[in-house]
């Protein structure tokens, strides 16, 4: 009698995008309290603590994960509306894009090709299929444009997105430890490093730095999905990659 | 609030159905933040609202990128196959690219003789 109320109450929750829902903003929050909790440390990034609970959770209830994508799905969307409100940190920085027009470009073209070729020249060295490398190409972009990207030339987008996270996670917890050793203490050269290498965690991160270095971590996030987008496909045609 | 949601949504739509019909080769969301951008231009200002909306999906953007995250369940068996080169290119890859993106941006920044932002 006891275990049959139970049984139909998660029946009835397993069926309905409420409780993954909850359940990735509850993460989040656990998360970041933790990463609060530990003095901010970049290792302890609140993306790679909440991925993890969740898969624990995923993995202990045998939940399938397009039955956790159909609710966590409502979240996924808003990174669309995420990038166009890009335009505004963009908008706020035109003064200092204007001062800093060219170092900006030349940072923006030798960032976004080596984030691509170094991506698909280690991946090829080390044996990855053609698709893993397609996948990989895109992975320093924000993630809803790195997945079209990554669809438009045959790689596998849910891959990519996976390999976009890991990629923003590595820049946020490594950056700013390297710029220590290189001993680069510009914030708004920090800043655009790590939004043209980590897009969007690399920039949350930025943003807990300082307001300049995170404004430059936007503005390198949304030049460089910008020109990545229009500059990958061909240059992995031109490899012999993708389709 | 509810208008600059609409706003926001209204140029990713755009930027949506233009990538679709003229086939250009980049995703509808970085169409829209252009067209958001040029709109600005054209005010002359960040309306408060607008404003307001942006920095709040903005500060919560490290949230957006966790159901793309737990992914790495579906592709556990590719990435356990493929595991030496794939972190290799995510490891190595995002120093490179870090360092790299950087020292061009300190080297040129000196030779245009214009300092950046604040130092910290």
């Amino acid at each position: 009698m006891d275990e049959v109320p139970i049984a139909a109450i998660w029946v009835y929750l397993a069926a309905s995008p409420l409780l993954w829902l909850s359940l990735t903003l509850v993460c989040y929050l656990i998360a970041l309290w933790i990463y609060r909790l530990g003095g901010e440390r970049p290792w302890l990034n609140p993306v790679a603590i909440a991925v993890s609970l969740l898969i624990a959770l995923l993995l202990l209830t045998r939940t399938p994960y397009r039955t956790y994508f159909d609710g966590a799905q409502f979240v996924h969307f808003l990174l669309g509306p995420a990038t166009v409100s890009l335009a505004i940190p963009l908008y706020r920085q035109r003064e200092r894009l204007r001062a800093l027009a060219l170092p900006i470009v030349a940072a923006l073209l030798t960032g976004v090709l080596t984030a691509a070729l170094s991506a698909i020249g280690l991946g090829m060295l080390l044996g990855a299929s053609p698709e893993t490398l397609v996948s990989l190409a895109p992975k320093s972009v924000t993630a809803p444009v790195a997945m079209g990207i990554s669809e438009k030339l045959g790689g596998l987008p849910s891959l990519t997105a996976v390999l976009v996270v890991s990629t923003g996670i590595l820049g946020a917890v490594l950056g700013t430890g390297l710029f220590r050793l290189m001993g680069i203490r510009d914030d708004a050269v920090k800043g655009f490093a790590l939004g043209v290498t980590s897009h969007g965690i690399g920039t949350a991160r930025a943003f807990q730095v300082s307001p300049v270095m995170g404004a430059f971590s936007g503005l390198a996030m949304a030049l460089s999905a910008f020109v990545t987008a229009l500059l990958l496909p061909p240059l992995v045609r031109w490899i012999g990659l993708g389709g | 609030m509810l208008h600059a949601l609409t706003l926001i949504l209204v140029c990713q739509l755009i930027g949506e159905v233009g990538v679709l019909v003229t086939g250009l080769p980049v995703p509808g969301p970085v169409i829209g933040m252009l067209l958001l951008l040029g709109w600005l231009f054209l005010k002359g200002g960040v309306p408060e609202s607008v404003g307001r909306v942006a920095d709040t999906l903005l500060a919560h953007l490290s949230l957006l990128f966790v159901p793309a995250g737990v992914g790495v369940l579906v592709h556990w068996e590719r990435l356990r196959g493929q595991g030496a080169a794939i972190a290799a290119a995510l490891v190595l890859g995002t120093l490179i690219t870090l360092a790299v993106t950087a020292l061009t941006m300190a080297v040129v920044t000196r030779l245009t003789g214009r300092s950046g932002g604040d130092h910290g």
